[in-house]
């Protein structure tokens, strides 16, 4: 026992104080871009850069999806003057359209909706689904459990069963070897339920987005809260299950 | 070398029964098969590829035109996954093979239904578990035959992760190679990413400087750092011992945010590029020293409590056993083989910059392949990426850290083979090119796919309750299987 003892002591209290105080995350990470728009005959080269098709030539005006977009900062290397990763980790939002973002854009985020905040404010309990899913976007929600990012202390936690949960978190670009199985965990969580989206793939299939195995989250089930990135940093995943539910307002 | 190029026209193409027999005797002169695998010629034939590693550190690569071809699996067990994939993916016939279910059951819609080995008998049970399972984990099926709390047999169904990588890799390298790799399996992004780099850099004869093996050689022991720690927390979690599990946990993620410091990325995307690596680490050496330096005395604090611990051990120590014949006859690579005793690590086995001094220690540590040796193999293995980081990051000199920026053309007609040792074991990745150099087929083999019958074979003498523990001893990944 006395072992114990010593190396609680010796491991101290690291829980991290967000949402109270901001952490600053390491100085080469690719948060939140932004983007001038460039000349338009120089569009099409800064878009041919991109390894998923994320940017887009919409009638001359330069777009970044960020549902689809992996952060891999080729175009922010190649063309600085136009598109610049910031160190903003909060990237999460409640539309799949404000993912879309472009130079007169103002960055959105997660939408608080009432009901949302009345039965999942105080408690949410989530069924994760990988459904394709690299191990990486998982890996970051699991971490969401450990002393350092401590979601229970907001009442946010991952359950065994969905016969246990309010909603799924699915992971992966959904495979057509786990399309039916998604289907069926859906199905067994009870209304009112809600369904979270994490990482590019889940999004829009990122990487994987149109290869033969890939079959994509139906269409039928309604997405409340995107959360991108490739995999999104925990701290992203945990600002914006907190937006969503309330816990953070600003 | 680690790697070997080869114009595919220069490799030996056997008749079968000559193939079947240079098979034999490779394999019984103690040589490993690195990989084998097969390319549709049209008319019903294939071409089979297969390659060893033999004692004295050479690739040995042979091939055979055929249709069909009488089954090893059951001289060779090893062998038996290799054989369901070739049959799996190109349709030839391996006659009498003792379990010819899909690999990754790309041709159906659905996965796993009714094909599974039985036990039939009045007090014989059987449970089934997963695809999607109690907790954060990829999906795969679990089905045991038990006899009261005895399991008799656990099969282990995959594929369900099956995203089609090798089929888009064809035609490569583009802009999208690169993040297949690095997504194959996303806890082994600098593994597979450095291995698919030797194999472009092979094929285009670029050398690259001290500098940047040393940061890649950085990135990849960190990388088994985090998953070995991750890993013996959550073991620990698994028979109820709450300090080091919660412990590990949060050192894990210190692990994982020591590799963003480099790239800005926990995992290591976009760490490695061809020619070198994308990231200096002047600027941040010191740093790197220090905060390698804590997690390792947290770690070894955290750990320590498990050896200590007497209800801990009794979980661990004769739980899930793999007996070294049975690790040598099923092909096991990784932590996994060396607990079991075999001594398999690419790292010293090569010796190759920038692990020149890099020496095994497995007789010093007691193995007999049960969890307690797999975790205390792991934990080891800690002890020593740590001190490989530590004296690298004193050692490292000045340079330039990536030579070229554009991929060069790559060799034509030529066939390349790579190995690296990830944290779970032997990566090795094989392809061929077309005339134009451009991946005719390209093949990926992660540890998992070695390792998986290994984890069957553990639970077959324990009981259910062992196998979250065995599981997590293990910790095999599934998209690298089902790629």
């Amino acid at each position: 026992m006395i072992d114990e003892i010593l190396a609680r002591l010796k491991q101290k209290h690291r829980t991290v104080p967000f949402p109270f105080k901001n952490i600053k995350l390491s100085d080469r990470y690719n948060g939140f871009p932004e983007i001038k728009n460039p000349p338009s005959p120089k569009i099409e080269d800064v878009i041919k850069i991109c390894p998923v098709d994320a940017l887009i030539n919409h009638d001359g005006k330069l777009k970044l999806d960020m549902g689809l977009c992996i952060f891999c900062g080729k175009c922010s290397k190649k063309f600085p003057e136009y598109i610049k990763f910031t160190k903003d980790y909060s990237l999460s939002v409640s539309k799949r359209e404000d993912l879309i973002i472009s130079e007169d854009f103002h960055k959105k985020s997660v939408i608080l909706r009432e009901e949302i905040y009345k039965l999942f404010g105080r408690s949410l309990k989530l069924r994760q689904v990988s459904a394709g899913g690299c191990n990486a976007c998982e890996a970051d929600c699991n971490v969401l459990s450990t002393p350092f990012f401590d979601m229970a202390r907001f009442g946010i936690s991952f359950v065994a069963s969905p016969r246990h949960a309010d909603g799924i978190l699915i992971t992966g670009p959904v495979t057509k070897n786990m399309h039916l199985a998604l289907r069926k965990t859906y199905d067994a969580v009870s209304e009112p339920k809600i369904v979270i989206a994490v990482g590019a793939c889940a999004i829009s299939g990122g990487i994987y987005r149109g290869l033969e195995q890939i079959k994509g989250i139906d269409s039928d089930i309604k997405i409340d809260l995107f959360i991108p990135g490739c995999p999104p940093h925990p701290m992203t995943i945990l600002d914006g299950l907190l937006r969503f539910i309330g816990k953070i307002k600003k | 070398m680690d790697f070997l190029v080869l114009n595919t026209n220069d490799i030996k193409v056997l008749n079968s029964d000559e193939f079947i027999k240079e098979i034999s005797k490779n394999i019984e002169k103690g040589f490993r098969v690195i990989s084998y695998f097969g390319l549709s010629k049209g008319e019903g034939k294939t071409h089979l590829f297969i390659s060893f590693l033999s004692t004295d550190k050479k690739i040995i690569v042979f091939s055979t035109i055929a249709d069909k071809m009488p089954s090893l699996a059951l001289k060779y067990p090893l062998l038996h996954i290799f054989e369901r994939e070739i049959m799996e993916s190109t349709g030839f016939v391996f006659e009498n093979h003792p379990c010819p279910n899909p690999v990754r059951y790309s041709k159906e819609e659905s996965a796993a239904v009714g094909r599974f080995f039985q036990v039939k008998g009045e007090e014989i049970h059987e449970v089934a578990v997963g695809p999607v399972h109690a907790g954060v984990i990829e999906p795969g099926h679990f089905r045991f035959q038990c006899f009261g709390e005895n399991v008799f047999n656990l099969q282990i169904e995959l594929g369900f992760q099956h995203r089609g990588i090798e089929k888009a890799l064809i035609n490569g390298p583009d802009k999208k190679t690169l993040h297949f790799m690095e997504t194959a399996a996303g806890d082994t992004t600098i593994g597979h990413s450095w291995t698919y780099h030797k194999i472009i850099e092979a094929l285009s004869d670029k050398k690259i400087s001290d500098k940047a093996l040393i940061i890649r050689g950085i990135s990849l022991e960190l990388e088994r750092m985090a998953n070995h720690i991750g890993d013996l927390g959550a073991l620990s979690g698994d028979v109820a011992y709450l300090p080091t599990a919660s412990y590990c946990g949060r050192i894990r993620g210190d692990v994982l945010n020591t590799t963003a410091l480099i790239c800005g990325n926990r995992f290591g995307r976009g760490l490695i590029s061809y020619s070198g690596v994308n990231f200096e680490i002047d600027d941040i050496k010191n740093q790197l020293i220090d905060r390698i330096e804590n997690i390792f005395n947290d770690a070894d604090n955290a750990v320590s409590l498990l050896w200590k611990k007497r209800s801990v051990m009794d979980r661990f120590e004769n739980t899930g056993i793999v007996a070294k014949k049975e690790a040598l006859d099923l092909g096991l690579v990784g932590p996994a083989a060396r607990a079991s005793g075999v001594k398999y690590d690419l790292r010293s086995f090569f010796k190759l910059k920038p692990y020149e001094n890099y020496e095994d220690d497995l007789e010093k540590l007691n193995l007999r392949g049960d969890v307690f040796s797999r975790a205390y193999v792991r934990w080891n293995e800690v002890k020593k990426s740590y001190n490989l980081i530590k004296n690298w990051l004193k050692n490292i000199d000045n340079g330039e850290v990536k030579t070229k920026e554009e991929i060069s053309q790559l060799k034509p007609n030529s066939f390349a083979i790579a190995l690296t040792e990830g944290w779970r074991g032997e990566i090795t990745h094989t392809c061929l090119t077309d005339d134009r150099g451009k991946f005719l087929i390209y093949k990926i083999k992660d540890p998992s796919f070695n390792n998986w019958h290994g984890l069957s074979i553990a639970l077959r003498r324990g009981q259910i309750s062992d196998f979250p523990l065995c599981n997590k001893s293990f910790n095999l990944s599934y998209c690298g299987n089902d790629l």
